[in-house]
Parts: C-alpha cells; structure tokens; sequence
C-alpha cells in the first residue's frame, strides 16, 4: 500500500469522508460500549433523544453548545493561519473575569442594560484579547513555540480564577449572606446586566440566548475576514508559506498579532456568555467552568469543521447535544466519561479521515520506472 | 530539624516531583525521535486508574501485585500512545490536535473516569501501596533521612530512570540513531535508519512512563482513585521537558523544583506564614517560569545550542522530502 498526494480535492470527497469518519467512529464507540457491557444501540437512541428530542432538551443543548461555538471560532480563527493558540480555555476564563467586573459595576450603577451588557461584552473581547496577545507578543518577536505558551497560560487564568473567588477581598466575591460564609462564592450579577434571551414556544420551550446569536454572528463575520478581506487573504497566504508572505511584503508580525488577539477576543466572549448568560457569576464550583474544558473541545469542533467558521458552529451545536447528553444521563446506565470517550473516537476517525482527502491510496507496489499517472483529469 | 520548612518542603517535593518526572522523561523520548504528544495527561490517567485496577482485582503478596499494577500502568499509556503513534505517524495528521484529542478521549472527562466509575474503583483505599523502603531508624536521620531515605520504590526507580535514559541518548548506537531521526529524518532516513519504528517506538515508550507516572498517584501518593486525580501533572511534564531543554538530567531537577513548589503551598498555609497571595504563585509559578523560559531560550541560535529536536512535531514523508 502506497499514497500520494492529491493535486485537487474533489469536492464529494470533503462530504463523503467526514460522513464516512463519523460512521466509523459510531462503531468504534459501539465496540467500546459493547465491551464494557453495554447496549450499544439502545445507549445512540438515549443520547440522540436526550440530546435533541426529549422535551426541553434542545434548550439545553444551546446552553451546552453556545461556548464551545465560540471557542471554536477561537480556534479556527487561529489554525486557519497554522497559528496554534490552543489557549482558548485560559483566554476564556479571563473574558469572563473581565466581562464579570464589568457587569458588576456598570450594572449596580443603574444605567440603562443594555449599555450594562454592551460593556460586558467588550470587557470580555478584551480580556480574552489581552490573554492571546502575550503567546502573540512572544511569537512574533521572540518565535516562541505559541502552543506551549499559549497552553502554560489556560493553567495561570485557571489559578488566577480560584484566586479572585478564594480570596476574602476579591471584588467578584460576594461577603454579605449565609452561603457566602460556608463556602467561598462570586458576586451575582444585577439584574440590568443580565443578558436577555428570545424565547420559542415549541417543545416546552426554547430560550435562545443572546450568547447563540452573537456567536452566528461572529461566524459570519469571520467568514467575511477570511474570504472577502485582503488582511485573510494575507493571513492565509501567511499560514501556507511564510516565506512566500515575506516576499510579497505582508507584515508578519502585525499579521500574528492581529490574529491571535482576535482568536483571544472570540474565546473571551465565550466567557463573557457563560457569565451574561447563564452562570451570572464568576462561580467557584469545583464542577464549574473550569471542569467543562470549553477551551480544550472547541478544538476539537474546530477541527472537526475543518476551521470552516459556519461549520463550526454547526458541529458546536452536534457536540453540545452530545455533551448536553451525557449530563443528562450520567448514571448508573451511562457512566459518566462516555461523551469524552466517544468525542475522542470521533475526532481520531476525523484525523484519520484527513489522510483519504489528502492523498490517494494505492494498493500494490509502484513499477520503478513508470512515470507517476497524471492524479486528475484536466478539468 | 527535620519538621524544619525546608525539609518538609525537599521531601515531599520530590514525593510530588516523582510523577512529573516519569511523564517528562516519557515525553522527552517522544520528543527526541521528533513526535510531540499532548497527551500525556490522558495517558497519565489511564496508567492511573488501571494501575489501581490491577492492585484492587490481582491477589497477590504485596510486592508482586504492585509491581503487576505498574507494569499493568505501563502497558496501558503505551497503548493510549499507540493512538497517537499510529494517527501521527502512519496517518500523518496534525500532532497537536491529535494530542489534544487524546486527553479529551482518555482524560479527566473519558476514559479513565469511564473505567473508573465503570470499574466501581472510586472511595475505596488501594489494597496495597508502596511505602517508604528503609527502616524508620533511618528516616529520622537528620535532614537526609526524610529526604533522601524516606520515600518509596517508585523515586529510587525515577533516579535509575534518568541515569538509563540519559546514556541510553548519549552513550548508545539505538539512542544517537533516536536523536538523529529527531532531527534530521531524512538524513537518518539516508543511513539506513527505520524512521517509523523508532518514532513508534519512543512514542510507545514515553506512553508506558506517563502510564507509571499516572499509577504513581493511585498507588503511592494518594493511594486511591478519583475521577482526574493527576491534576494537570501531565501538562507540567510537557513543560517540564522544554524547561529542561531536553535533558534527562535537568528533567530531574525541574521535577523536584515544580514537586517543591506544589508543598510549599500547604506548608505555609500550615505554619500560617503570608507571603502575599501563595496559592496563586505557587500554583502558577511553574507554568510562568515556563513560558518565559521558553521565551529567552526560542532564539534560533539558543534553540540549537540547547538541544530542541529539529523536526519535533512535523511528521516525515519519504516520498515528500
């Protein structure tokens, strides 16, 4: 068996083979089930109804996608130019920091709300910006490794988080009440800094949150960056041959700069959503933010949706439903670790997939002297 | 003297050190022959919970079934490495997203915490654990006794670890073959050297001593299991490796240094001495002094001189050199 590279992708193969991937990897999670003495098929049906079709279920699985929309925006912003800010997970937790003191402040001043959650949402950009610019800063000066650097920093935003709720004069701990006094808690939100959500009467009920469609938003958005603007264009062009940017006079620098901290500012205004919209304080639960690696999965859909931004948002949506799943029927039948079993099966299918659109497959040995036949047919 | 701030703090630095420094010198294998694993924290939970397995199910005297556990560790890291070997190496795909898939597949948030609570092995103490191997009289020898004679089997074997490992790099025909292949494959290619199985190899390799280093927790530090018991041990190993800028030894050293810092949060806490906010420094010192680390070494001329493998994280095609 050989393979060599494909001079074009024929379009069918960019559907057939995530389709294929993911068959694939409903099997191999089948084998898993099966193998630990599960049902398998019954195990797909309890997801897929806990996922989308049980009564107020696809509420809650737009809570459990709205995040993982924008950190995979986050991310395919950055990998689109090979730049690998796999801190979205830290850029995350500052966006919410940020968007949180925001909201606290301007919302107990009793302006109006919107104003109150305008604020929180560029707090949250630009802490989430600020945190991807120091990986930037020293990529583009230093050439420091931004995966190493970017992925040490989700750890410092992690403490720094415990520590701004841990400790007794932190402005986003709350001091007054019971509870506050057993175990260490944020300040809750006012009212007017509250995010409002549209509501659906169709099947118990559906709130959509302002979250969702800043996040449709930014997609498109950053579809129009990438493809309609000369700076993605440059970006591109910068992430597919820097040599061949250098020589065409894009500034690479400014290039990494600009990219990273708008892959920051994606991830924090996931965080400034998980604070507006549902959490509506910076929580210390030990099952809180920092225990649904928001950052890490985005990753995952963003690689799954090929840094496609509307694909992303799409398969933020499919993983939420999953993620939202395995929540609902954690258990006795549903051992908790599944969902992260089954989004790594299919994302390893997915990269194996990779290779099928990548290069052609040969069975039996090349003659030596044969001249390589032409891959496609001139179109 | 030997309840002294110090002492404590070495002692059970290098308790806490142990397993960093069994998924470092892993991941500097890995990285030696040129793969860059991002998994080694999922590998490290998996060698954690099925070390624990084993030592709950195997009925044996103490000492064989521990060693069976840490073999049982061994061999499953190396078969989650195997996932990322076969994805990088055969298939080519991105080493970083391969990685990060592997900790989600195998992490706090899968499979280990799937067998775990599928196993039923969560509030229940290990049937055996390894203590401290020499007799108390020798423990309470002042300063070296709680340091250097007070800890278990698993940190005398990390020491021999390091001595093998580094010779095995500098001193061996297989071990100059690995730094070569990390390098410059196509070179190594040239002389005759099985790039795919040396890349396998080594991945396999440091997912066995993640798989160890993760068992270290179940059956020596906290002798039970809990879902993500490492607590992001595997991401200071990574860091680790480029903090010792690929050498065994300095492995050692920054092990014990990001081990001590993990103590000391505690130990102040207990003898009630403030030094500003401590569990937020010592917490995130290690990752900062990574990140700035890494900042003034990433010079292209520092990074020859200090040894980062030339082809880390590109995977090799013959045909494509």
């Amino acid at each position: 068996m050989r393979t060599e590279r494909r001079l074009r992708q024929p379009r069918w193969l960019l559907v057939a083979v995530p389709a294929c991937s993911l068959v694939f990897a409903f099997f191999a999670s089948g084998v898993v089930l099966l193998a630990t003495g599960h049902d398998a098929l019954s195990s797909y049906r309890l997801i897929f109804d806990a996922a989308f079709l049980n009564s107020g279920a696809l509420g809650q699985t737009l809570i459990a996608a709205t995040p993982l929309a924008f950190t995979g925006l986050a991310a395919a912003a950055a990998f689109r130019m090979r730049l690998f800010n796999i801190g979205g997970e830290g850029q995350l937790y500052v966006g919410a920091i940020t968007a949180a003191a925001a909201g606290l402040y301007l919302g107990g001043k009793g302006g109006p709300s919107a104003f109150a959650i305008a604020a929180m949402v560029a707090a949250g950009c630009a802490g989430g910006a600020v945190w991807g610019l120091i990986p930037g800063i020293l990529r583009a000066f230093f050439k420091t490794n931004e995966i190493i650097t970017s992925l040490m920093l989700n750890y410092v935003a992690a403490y720094l988080l415990t520590y701004l709720i841990f400790n007794t004069q932190s402005y986003w701990r709350e001091t007054k009440g019971f509870n506050a006094t057993v175990f260490p808690t944020g300040k809750t939100l006012p009212d007017s800094a509250l995010w409002p959500g549209a509501t659906i009467h169709l099947r118990g009920g559906i709130v959509l949150p302002l979250g969702a469609g800043i996040a449709v938003l930014v997609a498109v958005l950053l579809w129009a960056l990438y493809s309609r603007t000369r700076f993605g264009l440059e970006a591109q062009v910068l992430g597919d041959s820097p040599r061949a940017a250098r020589y065409a006079g894009i500034r690479t620098r400014r290039k990494i700069l600009a990219v990273m901290a708008i892959s920051g500012a994606i991830a924090g205004l996931g965080g400034a959503s998980q604070v507006g919209d549902f959490r509506h304080t910076l929580d210390a639960d030990p099952n809180g933010l920092q225990k649904q690696y928001y950052g890490y999965t985005g990753i995952v859909v963003a690689a799954l949706a090929r840094y496609n931004p509307f694909a992303v948002v799409l398969v933020a949506f499919l993983v939420g439903g999953l993620q939202n799943a395995g929540n609902t029927l954690q258990g006795a039948d549903f051992p908790s670790g599944l969902v992260g079993v089954m989004q790594g099966i299919i994302l390893f299918s997915a990269l194996g997939g990779e290779l099928l659109v990548r290069y052609r497959v040969r069975f039996g040995r090349a003659a030596e002297s044969a001249i390589p036949p032409a891959t496609e047919p001139a179109a | 003297m030997n309840n002294s701030l110090l002492v404590v703090v070495l002692a059970s630095g290098i308790a806490y050190g142990t397993p960093l420094l069994y998924g470092a010198l892993g991941e500097l294998l890995a990285e030696r022959s040129g793969v860059l694993n991002l998994g080694v924290e999922g590998m490290m939970l998996v060698g954690a919970v099925i070390g624990f397995w084993t030592v709950q199910r195997v009925h044996a005297n103490t000492g064989l079934s521990l060693a069976v556990a840490i073999g049982a560790a061994a061999v499953a890291g190396a078969a989650m490495a195997l996932i990322h070997a076969f994805l990088v190496i055969t298939l080519r795909a991105s080493q970083i997203v391969s990685g990060l898939a592997l900790t989600i597949f195998a992490g706090a948030a899968g499979l280990s915490s799937y067998l775990g609570n599928d196993l039923n092995l969560a509030d229940a103490p290990a049937r055996n654990q390894f203590h401290p191997i020499f007799p108390a009289s020798v423990q309470n020898w002042p300063v070296v006794g709680p340091i250097l004679f007070g800890q278990n089997v698993l940190v005398y074997a990390s020491w021999a670890c390091v001595v093998a490992v580094s010779l095995y790099l500098t001193r061996t025909r297989a071990g100059l073959n690995v730094r070569a292949v990390g390098e410059s494959p196509a070179a190594a290619d040239a002389m005759g050297i099985k790039v795919v199985a040396y890349r396998y190899a080594h991945t396999l390799a440091g997912g066995a001593f993640a798989g160890v280093a993760g068992a270290t927790f179940t059956l020596a530090i906290t002798p039970q299991w809990v879902s993500g018991i490492t607590g992001g041990a595997g991401w200071i190993a990574i860091a680790l490796v480029i903090f010792a800028f690929w050498r065994p030894a300095l492995c050692l050293v920054g092990a014990y240094f990001f081990g001590a810092l993990q103590a000391l949060s505690p130990q102040l806490q207990a003898r009630e001495i403030r030094l500003g906010p401590t569990e937020l420094w010592t917490n995130a010192l290690p990752y900062v002094m990574t990140v700035v680390v890494l900042a003034l070494v990433s010079s292209s001329g520092a990074r020859r001189r200090l040894g980062a493998p030339a082809s880390l994280g590109l995977p090799y095609v013959r045909e494509e050199r």
